[in-house]
C-alpha cells in the first residue's frame, strides 16, 4: 500500500495539519514508507483473536454522577489564546 | 561542594542526620545546571521555586519520620503540568501553555518534600528518540567517545532527564516511557530507568501521547535510588481511570540481593541480525553475571518479537493522533496569525502546522490514516491483534516460571546528534527494538548501566518483570549493578 498525492492532501486536511501543494510528494514518500514497515503484520495470523482493549485486565471504575468540580471560569480562560467576556473566542464559525 | 554528585539515598542518609541541608544540596544542584547550559537539559530553570522548598524541606528535616524524598533536587520532565511553571512537552504548539494545576505525580513529589530545580528537555510530544525533534534545541550526551568533541544525542524522549542525572546536575529526574523513552536514554547515558508496570503510576497531568501505553517512572544513578524514587510516584489516583487500585509494596525493602533460584529467561528473538558484536558481548556478560548470582537461565521465545514494532508504529499515532485533537489554537498554548477571511478550519490548520513539529505531524496524520475509514480493520484493528498476541507471549512464558527476563536495552550506544538527520524516519524508530514490546504488554522494564563500548560510551541491559513485580524486579537489576561494578563518570567538558 502506498500513499499517493491525493491520499496525503486528504489525510492532511483530516489531521487539519495545513501543507503546501509542493510539500505533499516529499510527504507522500514518507508515509508510504511507514506504511510499508507496517505491511508486516499481514504475515501475523490474528484469526480468532480480539483486539486488546486495555492492557490490565481490569474494568475501568466509575463514579457517580455527580458534580464534582466546576466554577473555576478565570482559571479556564486563563491559557487562552482569545478570551472575551467569560468565553473562548474564535473567528466567525457561522454565516 | 560536591553534594550534586551524591546519591538520593545518600543525601536522604545525610539529610536526615542533619550532616548536610537541603539549601546547600539545591545551591549545588544550581550552580552544576547554570554551568551546563552546553548540555541543554534544563529549559526552565525554577530556582526560587526550588529554594523555597528546601527551606521547606529543612524545617521538615527537623523533626524525625520525614520522607525519603523530603529535601532531594529533582529535575521533571517538561511533559508534567507543573502549576505556574511552563509546561510545553517541548512544543511551540504549547509555548506559554502555564498549567492551572499540578500532576498528580510531582503533587505527590511535591507532597513528600521533593525539590523542583526546573523542567527538563525532551523529544516533541515524547516522539522521538534523539531528543532531536524538541522546540528547545537539542539535549546534549555528558559522554562523548574517547578522543573526540563530536555531541551525541543523550536519547530521547526523556533526553534531558538523562543528561541531568548523568552529570548530576539534579539527583535524580522524572521521565515518561511510552515505547523506550526512559530506558533507551539511560542506557545512552550510563543511569538507571524504570517503566513501571501500566497503572503504577498515575497519568493524571502528563501530557498525553499514546494514552495506552504511557508511563511515567524515575531516571537515577542507581537502582536503590530507582526504587526510593518510584515509591514516592506510584500509588491509586481516583482522578486517572486507569490508575491500578492496588497497594504498593515497599521497592527498597526488596532490594535483598538474593536472586537464588530465580528464573532469568533470555528471548532468543532479540538475538536480532546484524545485533553489534558489543551488544551481543554485553549480553552474554549480564547472564553469566545473574547465573553466577545463583539464578537459573532459561532459553525462552517470544516468537511475535517481531511484529511489536510495526504494531507499535500504528497504534502510538493512532492515539497520538486523537490525543493530539486538543491543539486547536483554542483554549491553550499557540494560535497562528489569521489572514483577512480566515474562518475556523484555516485556524485550525494553521495553527497545528506552525505548532508542531515534522515528527509530530507525520505521526498525527499516520494514525489520522490507520483509522481512517477503509482503512481501520487493516491497520488499527490488526495492531491491537498483534499486541494481545505479545502480550500472550509474555504471559506463557511467566506461567511456566520466568521471573524476569534479560535483553539488552538498545541496539548501539549513542549516536551523533545529526547522524539520523538523512535516515528513514523508520530507521530512528528501531532503536525502540529492545523496549517497545515491553509497553505493548504492560509490564515493567529497567535499564541498568553494564559496561562501556570500544569508544567509552556507556552500555545497558534491560530486565522485564511481571506485572506488578517491580519490587523484585528492582532486586533483579540491584544484583545486575552490583555485579557489573558499572561506577564510570562522563569527563566534564560542559
Amino acid at each position: 500500500m502506498s500513499i499517493d498525492i491525493a491520499t496525503a492532501r486528504k489525510v492532511a486536511k483530516l489531521a487539519r495539519i495545513r501543507v503546501e501543494e509542493e510539500a505533499l510528494p516529499a510527504l507522500a514518500e514518507q508515509l508510504s514508507g511507514i506504511l510499508t514497515f507496517m505491511e508486516q503484520l499481514n504475515e501475523v495470523d490474528v484469526t480468532g483473536i480480539e483486539p486488546m482493549v486495555s492492557v490490565t485486565p481490569m474494568r475501568l471504575t466509575r463514579r457517580a454522577d455527580i458534580v464534582t468540580d466546576g466554577g473555576i471560569q478565570p482559571q479556564v480562560l486563563k491559557n487562552a489564546p482569545e478570551a472575551r467576556e467569560g468565553f473562548f473566542a474564535v473567528p466567525k464559525v457561522v454565516e | 561542594m560536591t553534594l550534586n554528585t551524591l546519591t538520593i539515598a545518600e543525601a536522604r542518609d545525610a539529610l536526615r542526620k542533619r550532616e548536610i541541608t537541603s539549601v546547600d544540596l539545591t545551591m549545588s544542584c544550581l550552580t552544576a545546571i547554570d554551568a551546563a547550559d552546553g548540555l541543554g537539559a534544563f529549559v526552565h530553570k525554577t530556582p526560587e521555586i526550588a529554594l523555597e522548598q528546601a527551606r521547606a524541606a529543612d524545617a521538615r528535616l527537623a523533626a524525625p519520620g520525614a520522607p525519603a524524598l523530603c529535601g532531594i533536587p529533582l529535575g521533571i520532565k517538561d511533559l508534567f503540568c507543573t502549576k505556574g511553571v511552563p509546561s510545553q512537552a517541548a512544543s511551540n504548539i504549547l509555548r506559554g501553555f502555564k498549567p492551572e494545576y499540578e500532576s498528580t505525580v510531582t503533587t505527590r513529589l511535591f507532597d513528600a518534600g521533593a525539590v523542583m530545580l526546573g523542567k527538563l528537555n525532551m523529544d516533541e510530544f515524547a516522539m522521538g528518540s534523539s531528543n532531536e525533534t524538541s522546540c528547545y534545541g537539542n539535549a546534549v550526551n555528558p559522554w562523548r567517545r574517547q578522543g573526540s568533541n563530536v555531541a551525541l544525542t543523550p536519547g530521547g524522549s526523556s533526553g534531558g532527564s538523562a543528561s541531568a542525572v548523568a552529570a548530576d546536575l539534579c539527583l535524580g529526574a522524572t521521565g515518561t516511557d511510552t515505547g523506550g523513552s526512559i530506558r533507551q536514554p539511560a542506557a545512552f547515558t550510563g543511569i538507571t530507568g524504570i517503566k513501571p508496570t501500566y497503572g503504577r503510576v498515575s497519568r493524571w497531568g502528563i501530557v498525553a501521547f499514546a494514552s495506552s501505553l504511557d508511563q511515567a517512572g524515575p531516571m537515577t544513578k542507581s537502582v536503590r535510588d530507582a526504587a526510593i524514587f518510584l515509591q514516592a510516584m506510584s500509588g491509586h489516583d481516583p482522578k486517572d481511570s486507569t490508575s491500578a487500585d492496588i497497594a504498593v509494596p515497599d521497592f527498597e525493602a526488596a532490594l535483598t540481593g538474593d536472586i537464588r533460584g530465580k528464573v532469568i529467561g533470555i528471548p532468543r528473538e532479540y538475538r536480532m541480525d546484524g545485533m553489534p558484536a558489543e551488544i551481543e558481548a554485553l549480553w552474554t556478560r549480564g547472564i553469566e553475571m545473574m547465573r553466577d548470582a545463583g539464578a537459573v537461565i532459561r532459553d525462552i521465545s517470544l516468537p511475535h518479537t517481531k511484529y511489536a514494532l510495526p504494531a507499535y508504529y500504528v497504534i502510538a499515532p493512532a492515539e497520538a493522533s486523537s490525543n493530539l485533537a486538543r491543539y486547536d489554537g483554542v483554549k491553550y498554548g499557540h494560535r497562528a496569525k489569521l489572514a483577512q477571511g480566515d474562518g475556523i478550519t484555516e485556524m485550525y490548520e494553521k495553527t497545528r502546522a506552525e505548532g508542531f513539529g515534522p515528527e509530530v505531524q507525520r505521526r498525527v496524520m499516520i494514525g489520522t490514516y490507520v483509522l481512517s475509514a477503509g482503512f481501520y480493520d487493516a491497520y488499527y484493528n490488526r495492531a491491537r491483534k498483534v499486541r494481545a498476541l505479545i502480550k500472550r507471549d509474555f504471559e506463557t512464558v511467566f506461567a511456566e516460571g520466568v521471573d524476569s527476563i534479560l535483553t539488552p536495552a538498545t541496539p548501539s550506544a549513542a549516536f551523533g546528534l545529526g547522524e539520523m538527520a538523512s535516515a528513514d524516519p523508520v530507521e530512528m524508530y528501531l532503536n525502540d527494538v529492545f523496549t517497545v514490546t515491553v509497553n505493548l504488554a504492560g509490564l515493567p522494564g529497567v535499564a541498568v548501566p553494564v559496561g562501556l563500548d570500544g569508544q567509552g560510551l556507556p552500555l545497558g541491559l534491560q530486565l522485564i518483570g511481571r506485572p506488578w513485580d517491580e519490587g523484585n524486579l528492582l532486586n533483579h537489576a540491584y544484583v545486575l549493578e552490583r555485579a557489573a561494578g558499572f561506577v564510570a563518570k562522563p569527563e566534564k567538558w560542559w
